[in-house]
């Protein structure tokens, strides 16, 4: 076995790689960028290699400053991770030069599947199932029809040339095809000068979903299962599974083997994933095989119990798989959940920063549950530009879905991420949402559901009751803890009272509050009643309740009169008044928040370097109006309409809050 | 008998009934709550004791006589906050405007009196059209009576004034002279002379809100120390700020049961520091760690942000935080943030209040608006305020010590009781670069060898050691255990004494 490994990567895989090897004795090396000096993965390795600037092209993917690192640390292996030099064949090639193992495949097999006609040809040779389609050249619209009725309806009219849509047509039958055939020609000649058209079998209702496959270089190629990987924006993955709620045994078996007559064929070793597309009658068809080890490995390895990384490592030293397909036992359901510091109210705009506050959930094994985050940030971290916005995956395991289901709400609820804009609310709402539950889901579940974005949730109202049950009882220690400070007139202290009255999401419940020494019942005005316990003091922002014995976690803030309380998704400012106050406060004018279509906001706090218009000029959609200067990135901001300057109010030079007015237009 | 107590009862209700139904609900129709409705929601349910509910005027001129409502104008009275004793009056704008007349005057004079002898806050609710001009003179000499209070209480007790609705002319004297201002936003003004007069004599066309609305006042002038939302919000605040204050300049500052370990280590402070010296942090995030629970009231938010003043609790007990902060102006004093700070440092000597400070500061922002503006008076009174403060020092230096500003910012030499240093710190007359561009002029014209010098510059005293070496820092402490320290610091000195040779009052340049 090897001594010393070194991990060509940074952030939560680095990590998850550090891990695994210190768990088998091994001893490892970083490799980190200027960006990188003070990151998770660095200090937790035994030794560490600085390897150039931040961006990754001067810095993690140059071979040579890799190969130098290696030399120095004396490693005997190294494992690749995901993206950066995973799939790089030249790298491999350096490596085998070099007499250092690569823990991942033969570079044979990452050229091989490297490119997209290739690896389909192999994987139709070896027996797998691809997409049926027509790729030469096709005469008329008698021949599309013709061609149409030997795929299997429906069909996809492409033009050669084609993107973005054009040149497209779907077709369910024969008429179709001869109309689309020929719109299709057109547009494609008008669009591209070139009115070459293919067809193929259209796939509905795609799944994504994958078969993790193992190989030794001893000829034992095994694979662990599938994951399913639909919940996806814009093709990046945001939810992960495994199983996948849609397999039936025999299509899973048929996958798997034919994932594995894959990896037999291009001689495959180490872990791999082939990919696959599934329609709604769970007809399959092979989309390109990942030579590498998945983000979302972590799914297969709670439900098999096997650490693809030791496999990897000791795959890469020479060893035989102790593995044989009969071993492996799907048990029970793992959800991952991938935290992007993407801002989801901002379009999901990356956002970058310090990590003012970072407690992911306590990780946990244990014979019903498990709760695992792979991670590479830290509190007091910095999330950089540079870099995937990935920056943790929260895995729940349970015996079945909706355990996990379950689960992950609760984690994900407990899980405190401040100082940048982040995903989690966006997680909470699709674990809420009733298509995922039902494990009804397809590729285009976030456009189809969220075609607007995100913009929060708005809770239910027994989901409400629940947090404002939570708010009274809290809010009510709070106040009493008030009353118990020093300088208080003996005899005539505050007496805290029983009936408060709770304001959320523009409702208002009046409570009956009776507490004793295990919690706190709280009584609604139609005569139902919720009893709330808690080890909850005031000034803790995590609140970690029961409610009429089913759990419920609230990320708690202090306001005026209140709580800010964040949970399954939703934000909301909760006040908690007593009843004369809840009748003062009703007198209050509603006030408008301010109209800001008109204005120009700051998106980040950052130094004015340059305002390109003036007052009174007329700008363009699209033109730029200023540029801020935020982590020395100078960000352009653009006129999101036509319009007219009517006021500038700031100056190169000024340094800006997050929502300062930097312009107004008219 | 019975007769006699139901008629105590209908004058009671009458009373209570301000300007009646119409002028009450015109009162609510402007967003405004009533004078007796606001001193409900800032007091302890059930806790406030009135005075003078029967006072009416005595003036005979303008038809005055044939309108002589109960209470005239202002409510007054003494109640609990959380238990806490405060006394209260509260204008009441649908009785005559709560226009002042002597004895609306005598009213709030009377409470005043008492609170100063009693030792308990004063909370002041303004809401009044102005001076009672059928009264003349008496009215100003009533609006003197209390501005002379004011005077006598300052740093006795601790007066708080709520701007909720107008407030113009003369009458904007008293709560100039207390020690808080609040303002609602769009429903309360302040200014000495409104739109019309400045209309008239300087042809300035401004609304009231922009010559001295709540965003005027708490970004421009300085005048409030915050604004709120509406009634409910600002008088909920106040409540809060007086959980913080101490009753009088004789008692302690208040001690209320905490549940945050004062031994609480926060790692990631050890990385709020940038590694490039240039680039800016929020002292906000140090300030919220080090506080128990998070919990801090800051004073005057939106004006100076290169200072940030507010008040925590540090084991369950008030302390006043002073701070630098980078992400503005690179944290520099200029002749805002000085005033800023030497009022709030002042606030919390009076008080027994102990002071932690936080420093990053680079010096005193340089130009002639500056120096014409007055910045060595104006950065003086910081210095100053320091210098004779005799509560709990504890100083904490992160980043930027240099030159006068280091002085200033609770140092040593201003009898700092503990003076702490990051090892991230710089105590130093100049930055390196500045330095070394005055220590050698002669080599400027060579690059490489300006570089070398700065770099020995930077490596002799870009660091918290050379003054550690001369005890003018205590001790160089890691920045992950700075609430650990500070909190240990503060309990260390809850017994200093500290005097000053006698004199009738100093003399602070104003």
């Amino acid at each position: 076995m090897f001594k010393k490994i070194l991990i060509a990567n940074r952030g939560e895989i680095a990590c998850r790689v550090i891990k695994t090897a210190r768990r088998m004795g091994i001893a490892t090396v970083a490799i980190y960028s200027d960006a990188d000096r003070n990151a998770l993965h660095v200090q937790m390795a035994d030794e560490a290699v600085h390897i150039g600037p931040a961006p990754a092209n001067q810095s993690y993917i140059v071979i040579d400053k890799v190969m130098a690192a290696i030399k120095a640390t004396g490693a005997e292996a190294v494992h690749p991770g995901y993206g950066f030099l995973s799939e790089n064949s030249k790298f491999a090639e350096a490596l085998e030069a070099a007499g250092v193992a690569f823990i991942g495949p033969p570079k044979t097999a990452i050229e091989a599947m490297g490119d997209k006609i290739t690896s389909k040809k192999l994987a139709r040779e070896a027996g797998v199932s691809t997409v049926p389609g027509y790729m030469g050249l096709i005469a008329d619209a008698e021949e599309a029809v013709k061609i149409s009725g030997e795929i299997g309806y429906p069909v996809m009219i492409k033009a050669s040339a084609g993107g973005g849509g054009k040149g497209m047509r779907i077709a369910w039958k024969e008429d179709e095809v001869r109309d689309g055939f020929e719109s299709s020609r057109n547009e494609a000649a008008s669009s591209f000068g070139d009115d070459r058209i293919f067809i193929e079998k259209f796939v509905t209702q795609p799944r994504h979903i994958e078969i993790q496959v193992l190989a030794d270089s001893h000829g034992n190629t095994i694979h662990l299962g599938e994951r399913e990987c639909s919940i996806q924006r814009r093709n990046q993955k945001v939810i992960e599974e495994a199983p996948s709620p849609f397999l039936d045994e025999a299509t899973r078996r048929a996958m798997g083997e034919q994932a594995c007559a894959l990896a037999s064929a291009v001689g495959y070793t180490s872990a791999g994933t082939v990919e696959f597309i599934v329609d709604g009658d769970r007809n399959f068809y092979f989309l390109e095989m990942n030579t590498r080890l998945q983000v979302e490995h972590p799914v297969t390895e709670l439900i098999t119990g096997v650490d693809l990384v030791e496999q990897m490592i000791r795959v890469a030293a020479g060893e035989a798989l102790s593995l044989t397909q009969g071993d492996v036992k799907l048990n029970g359901w793992a959800l991952e959940s991938r935290l992007y510091a993407e801002d989801p109210y901002r379009n999901f705009l990356p956002s970058i920063g310090r990590l003012t506050r970072y407690r992911p959930p306590e990780e946990v094994t244990e014979a019903d549950r498990a709760v695992r985050n792979d991670t590479g940030v830290f509190e007091g971290g910095e999330i950089s530009m540079y870099y995937d916005p990935m920056i943790a995956k929260l895995c729940t395991w349970a015996p079945d879905r909706a355990a996990a289901i379950e689960g992950m709400r609760i984690a994900l609820d407990s899980f405190e991420v401040e100082g940048i804009g982040h995903n989690l609310p966006f997680l909470s709402a699709v674990y809420d949402h009733s298509r995922f539950v039902s494990g009804d889901i397809t590729t285009a579940f976030i456009a189809e559901e969220y075609p607007d974005g995100f913009s929060g949730v708005t809770l239910h109202e027994a989901d409400l009751r629940r947090v404002a049950a939570a708010a009274a009882a809290m809010y009510r220690l709070a106040e009493i803890r008030r009353t118990r400070v020093s300088g208080r007139m003996d005899n005539h202290e505050r007496k805290v009272g029983d009936d408060w009255v709770v304001f959320a999401q523009s409702a208002q419940f009046p409570v009956r509050l009776t507490a004793d020494r295990s919690g706190t019942t709280v009584r609604f005005e139609d005569g139902t009643a919720l009893r709330v316990a808690s080890e909850w003091t005031p000034g803790d922002r995590l609140a970690t309740l029961d409610i009429d014995g089913s759990p419920l976690v609230l990320k708690v803030d202090k306001i005026t009169g209140g709580f800010r309380i964040r949970t399954r998704g939703a934000d909301l400012r909760v006040h908690v008044r007593t009843p004369r106050a809840a009748e003062l406060a009703a007198l209050m004018p509603e006030k408008q928040a301010a109209d800001t279509s008109k204005l120009l906001l700051c998106p980040m706090p950052g130094l004015i370097v340059k305002v390109n218009v003036a007052e009174g000029d007329e700008v363009q959609e699209g033109q730029a109006l200023c540029t801020v200067e935020a982590m020395k990135m100078e960000n352009i901001l653009r006129a999101e309409r036509k319009g007219k300057v009517s006021k500038v109010n700031a100056a190169a030079g000024d340094s800006m809050g997050v929502d300062d007015v930097i312009m107004e237009f008219e | 008998m019975k007769d006699i107590l139901n008629e105590l009862e209908a004058r009671r209700r009458d009373a209570r009934l301000g300007g009646g139904e119409k002028r009450v609900a015109a009162q609510h129709a402007k967003g405004k709550l009533t004078a007796r409705e606001r001193i409900e929601l800032l007091l302890d349910d059930d806790s406030f004791e009135e005075f003078d509910m029967f006072v009416a005027h005595r003036c005979t001129d303008f038809g005055m006589e044939g309108s002589r409502p109960y209470g005239d104008g202002v409510v007054t009275g003494w109640g609990t906050i959380n238990g806490r004793q405060v006394y209260v009056f509260s204008q009441d704008f649908t009785v005559l405007g709560g226009s002042v007349s002597e004895t609306h005057g005598q009213k709030i004079c009377k409470i005043m009196d008492m609170a100063i002898q009693n030792g308990a806050p004063v909370i002041g609710i303004n809401d009044s059209g102005g001076a009672r001009i059928q009264e003349g003179v008496d009215s100003l000499a009533a609006y003197g009576e209390v501005f002379h209070r004011n005077v006598l209480a300052s740093g006795v007790v601790p007066q708080i004034s709520l701007i909720m609705g107008p407030c113009a002319g003369g009458a904007v004297y008293s709560p100039a002279m207390t020690d808080f201002i609040f303002m609602v936003r769009d429903s309360s003004y302040m200014f000495v002379t409104g739109p019309d007069v400045v209309k008239t004599v300087t042809n300035e066309v401004v609304t009231a809100e922009e010559l001295g609305g709540a965003g005027t006042h708490t970004r421009k002038s300085s005048v409030a120390d915050a604004a709120f939302e509406n009634d409910v919000e600002a008088l909920t605040e106040v409540r809060r700020l007086v959980d913080f204050l101490p009753q009088n300049n004789r008692a302690k500052p208040p001690v209320r049961p905490f549940f945050d370990s004062p031994e609480r280590l926060e790692p990631s402070l050890d990385t709020l520091v940038p590694d490039n010296p240039n680039m800016p942090y929020d002292m906000r995030e140090l300030i919220l760690k080090t506080a128990d629970e998070g919990d801090f009231y800051e004073i005057q938010e939106e004006f100076a942000k290169n200072i940030i003043t507010g008040f925590i609790r540090l084991e369950g007990r008030t302390v006043g935080v002073v701070a630098n902060q980078p992400m503005v102006l690179a944290g520099c004093l200029d002749i805002e943030s000085s005033r800023k700070g030497a009022r709030f440092v002042r606030f919390c000597d009076c008080f027994e209040i102990p002071l932690l400070t936080f420093v990053d500061v680079p010096g005193f922002l340089p130009g002639t608006t500056q120096e014409y503006g007055g910045v060595i008076k104006h950065g003086a009174k910081l210095l100053y305020a320091y210098a004779e403060a005799t509560v709990p020092k504890v100083t904490v230096i992160t980043r930027k010590a240099y030159g006068g500003a280091y002085v200033v910012m609770s140092s040593k030499h201003l009898r700092g009781d503990f003076n702490y240093a990051w090892p991230t710190s710089e105590v130093a007359v100049m930055g390196a670069k500045g330095a070394t561009e005055i220590l050698y002029r002669s080599e400027l014209g060579d690059p490489d060898k300006i570089a070398a010098r700065t770099k020995d510059y930077e490596d002799r005293f870009a660091n918290p050691f050379v003054a550690a070496e001369r005890g003018f820092i205590d001790e160089v402490i890691m920045p992950h255990s700075t609430r650990r320290r500070v909190a240990r610091a503060f309990a260390s000195l809850r017994n200093k004494t500290a005097t000053v040779p006698w004199k009738k009052h100093d003399n602070i340049p104003l």
